[in-house]
């Protein structure tokens, strides 16, 4: 085998390798795809208020030496619908809303793992991921989660297209937004909770968003702007994880630097937005 | 010629519609009725209620009281007979739609969300693209077009809907005169297919002269009728209050203080003459 060869395949002999693989270029997509919505709907906030919230779910799992994935959630899904019924009666405006449950969250979630004599490990794995740590039902959980998202992304496509560029519209054509709005919430949780074991609560808000904002800037459609950056996520994730293997660098880390690493390069040379043609063309 | 025999398509009857619960209503006892395929300019001050009853219309605003009759039936018993062309600042105009994915979303109503389009329904969006002159851009990213281009992106939407209602919010503001003339040919077009169109605007001379009926909307109805019948210096006086100014008949309506900052709110416009004298 040619030395390039071995390069590529060398880290993946290991098992335990093969499932971060697998679980990052899951996760890789599936963040990327759900986090269009998130990038033209405005809920990067959102999105990392609800990373933050599930802690005490998992930190309860953990406790309870259960399946930190399923904890996280339930978690999950609790904090978007709390954020979503708080926020839509109107008295509270819903950036505020979010500021109040993901703090509330993050703390009664450190609160939990500070009783646990491994708390700073524990922790670090949790807020920044531990991909070498995937396990086979981690991995089952991974892909049936992420094929219900992707189903219901491409199922309701219209329906979501709809409702996100003009709710007026989307409530004439006897639309549930409100109902549609809820359910966004709910993939969004969906898809954190995928993303806890490779990239971390602290950072899943950087692959929901940069793949998203790296495609908007090179295609003009909904469609081509979601394959994009599946593709996008998908290179960032196995990117950073040859860097983490090669580097000795924290993996999930490494998969959002080179995200955004192909987000610049868009912002500056994308054929009709990048700064840089703009510049010359000038 | 409007003939008030024929069914009509659009009654409001004793309307009252407010936003938050408690609120005092936006809207109040409104009543009038809209025969078959007329032309209504529906004109009022800032405030007036407008674009709320409008949203009332499409069943966007809950009625307090009163009820919304189409073709004798109640808001909501028809699928789709009812388009609504949209304020341009109610749009997100980043988001990554083409013309063409924006004209097609109005045949969402008959092609449901799942199926393809048919082949019926691209021939319906791509003719209501040309009848709008928008062959050139119908590939374009809807955020690179002209205000007067996007105001006829979202008309050439609600024709593909064939609807029997055509409700328009204010869609010559900030549009060029050329736009303007499309918009105005294309209401004329659709009253002789017998589609009722409901337009709100700013311009009193265009309602006068371009619309068989008017409403003049100040939380009541103050008035509805031909431009002749409504448009006196009482009528007037009582929408648009201190804002207008009578000047040897002719009505000067100052609406320098336009709500949110609609582009194209430049100076005082000037009412029709021949209506107004005594």
């Amino acid at each position: 085998m040619s030395a390039v060869g071995t390069w590529l395949t060398e880290p993946f002999v290991q098992p335990f390798m093969q499932r971060a693989l697998l679980a990052s270029l899951m996760v890789g997509v599936i963040c990327s795809v759900v986090g269009c919505y998130v990038v033209l709907r405005g809920m990067a906030f959102l999105g990392d208020a609800l990373a933050h919230g599930i802690l005490p779910g998992v930190a309860v799992a953990y406790l309870l030496n259960g399946n930190l994935v399923v904890g996280a959630l339930i978690a999950a899904v609790a904090v978007a619908v709390g954020i979503g019924l708080v926020s839509r009666s109107g008295t509270v405006r819903e950036d505020t809303a979010i500021g109040i449950f993901f703090a509330a969250a993050l703390s009664l979630g450190v609160l939990l793992i500070s009783t646990i004599r491994t708390y700073a490990t524990d922790l670090t794995h949790i807020l920044f991921g531990n991909v070498l740590g995937v396990s086979s039902f981690d991995l089952w959980l991974t892909g049936i989660l992420g094929v219900v998202i992707l189903l219901v992304v491409v199922l309701l496509y219209r329906q979501l297209l709809v409702t996100s560029f003009d709710p007026v519209f989307a409530m004439t054509l006897r639309l549930r937004t409100e109902w549609l709005r809820m359910l966004l919430l709910v993939l969004l949780a969906l898809t954190i909770v995928v993303s806890l074991q490779t990239v971390g609560v602290g950072l899943v808000v950087a692959m929901l968003v940069t793949p998203g904002a790296t495609a908007y800037l090179l295609v003009r459609r909904l469609l081509p702007m979601m394959t994009t950056a599946a593709a996008v996520g998908a290179v960032s994730a196995v990117g950073g994880l040859y860097i983490s293997y090669y580097a000795n660098v924290a993996s999930g880390a490494a998969m959002v630097l080179v995200a955004t690493i192909l987000f610049f390069v868009a912002f500056l040379f994308s054929p009709d937005r990048g700064v840089v043609w703009r510049w010359v063309r000038r | 010629m409007i003939d008030w025999g024929e069914p009509a398509r659009l009654d409001v009857e004793g309307i009252s519609v407010g936003y938050g619960p408690g609120s005092p209503p936006a809207l109040e006892d409104i009543t009038f009725r809209v025969p078959h395929g007329s032309r209504v300019a529906v004109v009022g001050p800032n405030g007036s209620g407008k674009s709320t009853m409008f949203k009332a219309l499409i069943g966007l605003l809950p009625l307090r009281r009163g009820r919304i009759l189409i073709h004798g039936l109640p808001l909501g018993s028809h699928h789709d007979c009812v388009a609504y062309v949209p304020q341009r600042e109610e749009v997100d105009w980043r988001f990554p739609v083409t013309v063409t994915d924006v004209v097609l979303m109005g045949r969402y109503g008959r092609a449901g969300w799942l199926r393809r389009f048919s082949a019926e329904d691209r021939q319906v969006a791509g003719e209501c693209i040309s009848r709008l002159g928008l062959e050139s851009v119908a590939d374009r990213p809807i955020g690179e077009l002209s205000g007067g281009q996007q105001q006829r992106v979202f008309l050439a939407r609600a024709l593909a809907q064939k609807p029997h209602v055509l409700l328009m919010d204010e869609p010559f503001t900030g549009v060029d005169i050329g736009t303007q003339e499309v918009i105005l040919q294309l209401l004329d077009e659709l009253a002789t297919k017998e589609v009722t169109v409901l337009v709100s605007t700013h311009d009193l001379s265009l309602a006068a002269g371009r619309f068989e009926l008017v409403v003049i909307l100040n939380r009541h109805l103050v008035a509805y009728g031909t431009p002749k019948q409504v448009f006196t210096p009482e009528n007037l006086a009582g929408a648009f209050g201190g804002q207008a100014l009578f000047l040897n008949g002719t009505v000067v309506v100052d609406r320098c203080c336009d709500r949110g900052g609609n582009a194209g709110c430049a100076g005082p416009v000037v009412g029709p003459q021949r209506n107004l004298k005594r």
